[in-house]
């Protein structure tokens, strides 16, 4: 085999394309910022029922990814797997983007974005959201180090401390962003340890199902190859990812199950929740897990040379709605303030509540994943993150 | 919580850089960081709290909620899921018996309340004798109170905000909630929503200390029963239901 080589990606025609399309997208996020920061959050289908909405689903999207993305670099550097070696480069750098994307997003939608400074200035140590901004620049500084000593000629058992460290992070990290949900005691569709865990899992199925397709899109357009048994070694990977993603969520909704106080929400969500139901079973279980799954292990399927970047796209349409069922639906089932009684009132009490997004809110969910991955291409361009020839044949093999 | 603000040197360069601070400089100029004037004004050896006899509050009687919004200045743009409820009246069916009631229901000013414990930057905050408020100038409207209050006590601005009360000062893009009249508690007056209960001659709301031993709150307490809403989360809220 050849030695592996890292250079920049050349400047061709499709990376240009792809570039301003990113941009266009940036530019509506852009927009939508203004224009609710003129009018105010009236102009989003968020209300004081429903008070996260998309934005937050692309958001906790992108975070959670990002945890994920890092894996090739993790189980190169960390579990010493050697095939994995040529791709930890671009997996820490989708780290990175990946998470200034969603961080942008979420920030963007705050009600005052102009106070950024004082959440960065003043905290509250008891909040699950104040730990978080440290665990988040925290991950960007370590990620950062680790791409660094990767592309330095420094002995590897320093890429091995650095990943280690970078790999622990990770694991921090999508805890805090589970716990957001996970120790809210109010709502009956959260409150549960295994958020932690579950969004662990998440992490992982993601950010390997948007990490398969940045390496073969950015592959595609700067002309280099990828070899079949790489992304058929990675497919696998995900199929893994995605079945423990279905393993916690049956363990979750089995756990509420059993308990009568939570036999309300599960009925809304598993059976009378309306489109939630639907993408609950529809989107997040079949399309995003059960086919995904099929497409990687049922022999016939796994022969199709497209499966890893199908599965992956179906993880990632399933991974939305996940989120976006976590999230909303979550909010969206009226809390039981008065067990014993039938509540109604002008606030919604007792009521499912509504929730239609408007199009500012996917502009700048969209505009987020955009900032992600124009954040990427332009790392490949300017730095030697991607190598020349990823061939099955170039791939190292474990000693 | 109008407090000038006060920006050391050193919280300049913390707060990263004279270009950063320059593009928002509007925003500094309203910071207020912790210690406010309205913090000041509480009494550690008080606790406020209502104490609402569910039997006396007339099902149609909405005094309460109109006294509220004239003394804080939170009247609706006519959109209910988006419009601001500080105080709400709400109907129970008791689902076993079909007996119907109505009570009024707002921030419950717990001892341990979860949107204190959540929000990143302390803009909620519970002051020594019990109330619990929003520090207008440092809260960055992230919702994280709203997702927490067991009570569905909070509401975000979500609209520019004109024609304000004096009283509650409002910011679109922020979070809200009762204030138990702070503004009139410090001056020795009762909230509004009690003033206007007690005009009509219900009297379903009282008002007092609840570590004063002989204030009437506290002694009707003592004498009948009552309920804290959500009790299985053990937050002790200052507000309490008797007759539900």
């Amino acid at each position: 085999m050849e030695r592996t080589i890292y250079r920049e990606i050349p400047a061709t025609g499709a990376l240009w394309a792809v570039a301003a399309l990113l941009i266009a997208f940036i530019a509506g996020a852009a927009a939508s910022v203004i224009y609710v920061e003129h009018h105010g959050h009236i102009a989003t289908g968020m209300n004081n029922q429903v008070v996260w909405g998309i934005p937050h689903v692309f958001a906790i999207f992108l975070i959670v990814a990002a945890s994920g993305a890092l894996n090739g670099a993790s189980i190169a550097s960390v579990f010493g797997q050697a095939p994995y070696k040529p791709i930890a480069r671009l997996s820490a750098v989708l780290a990175m983007s990946l998470l200034i994307g969603g961080l942008a997003v979420l920030v963007l939608d705050l009600g005052r974005p102009d106070r950024l400074l004082v959440a960065m200035t003043t905290y509250n140590f008891s909040s699950i959201f104040a730990w978080n901004i440290y665990l988040y620049t925290g991950f960007l500084a370590v990620v950062a180090t680790y791409l660094a000593v990767q592309m330095s000629r420094v002995d590897y058992a320093y890429v091995r401390g650095v990943g280690t460290v970078a790999f622990l992070w990770r694991l921090a990290l999508t805890t805090g962003t589970g716990s957001i949900f996970g120790w809210l005691v109010a709502r009956p569709g959260y409150d549960a340890a295994i958020m932690a865990p579950l969004f662990i899992a998440m992490s992982f199925s993601f950010g390997l199902a948007v990490f398969i397709l940045v390496l073969v899109t950015l592959f595609r357009i700067s002309g280099r190859k990828v070899g079949g048994a790489l992304c058929h070694r990675l497919g696998g990977l995900l199929g893994i990812f995605a079945a423990t993603v279905l393993y916690f969520t049956a363990v979750q909704h089995l756990t509420a199950l059993y308990a009568a106080k939570h036999a309300g929400f599960e009925r809304f969500i598993l059976l009378e929740g309306g489109h939630f139901t639907w993408m609950f079973w529809l989107l997040q279980v079949v399309v995003g897990g059960l086919i995904p799954i099929a497409l990687i292990y049922v022999p016939r399927m796994r022969n199709n040379p497209a499966e890893p970047i199908l599965a992956s796209i179906l993880v990632i349409i399933g991974g939305l709605a996940q989120i976006y069922v976590i999230v909303v639906g979550g909010q969206a089932y009226p809390m039981d303030i008065f067990p014993g009684y039938e509540a109604s009132s002008s606030f919604f009490d007792g009521e499912v509540a509504r929730y239609s997004p408007t199009l500012p809110e996917f502009a700048l969910g969209l505009g987020g994943v955009a900032l992600a991955l124009l954040a990427v291409g332009l790392a490949a361009k300017i730095l030697r993150i991607l190598p020349t020839n990823l061939l099955d044949a170039n791939l190292p093999a474990n000693d | 919580m109008s407090q000038p603000p006060k920006i050391s040197r050193r919280d300049l360069l913390k707060s990263g850089g004279s270009a950063v601070t320059l593009t928002i400089a509007s925003g500094v100029t309203l910071m207020a960081f912790g210690g406010s004037e309205v913090q000041g004004a509480a009494d550690a050896g008080k606790r406020w709290g209502l104490l609402i006899d569910v039997n006396k509050c007339a099902k149609d009687c909405t005094a309460c909620i109109t006294a509220c919004q004239d003394e804080n200045g939170w009247k609706g743009h006519g959109n209910r899921e988006t419009d601001a409820q500080w105080i709400r009246k709400v109907t129970l069916k008791n689902k076993a018996t079909g007996h119907e009631t109505a009570m009024p229901v707002m921030c419950q000013h717990c001892e341990k309340p979860p949107c204190v414990d959540v929000c990143p930057t302390g803009a909620s905050f519970k002051r020594k004798d019990g109330i619990v408020l929003v520090d207008k100038h440092i809260c960055i409207g992230c919702r994280y109170c709203m997702m927490a209050c067991p009570f569905k006590a909070r509401s975000f601005v979500h609209e520019p905000t004109n024609n304000q009360s004096v009283n509650a000062p409002r910011g679109q893009g922020t979070v809200e909630s009762c204030t138990l009249c702070v503004h009139r508690v410090d001056k020795g007056q009762i909230p509004a929503c009690v003033e206007a209960c007690d005009a009509t001659g219900n009297g379903a709301m009282i008002f007092g200390d609840l570590k004063d031993p002989e204030s009437e709150i506290s002694k009707r307490l003592a004498e009948f029963p009552s309920v804290a809403l959500r009790g299985d989360l053990e937050l002790n809220p200052g507000v309490r239901y008797a007759e539900l």
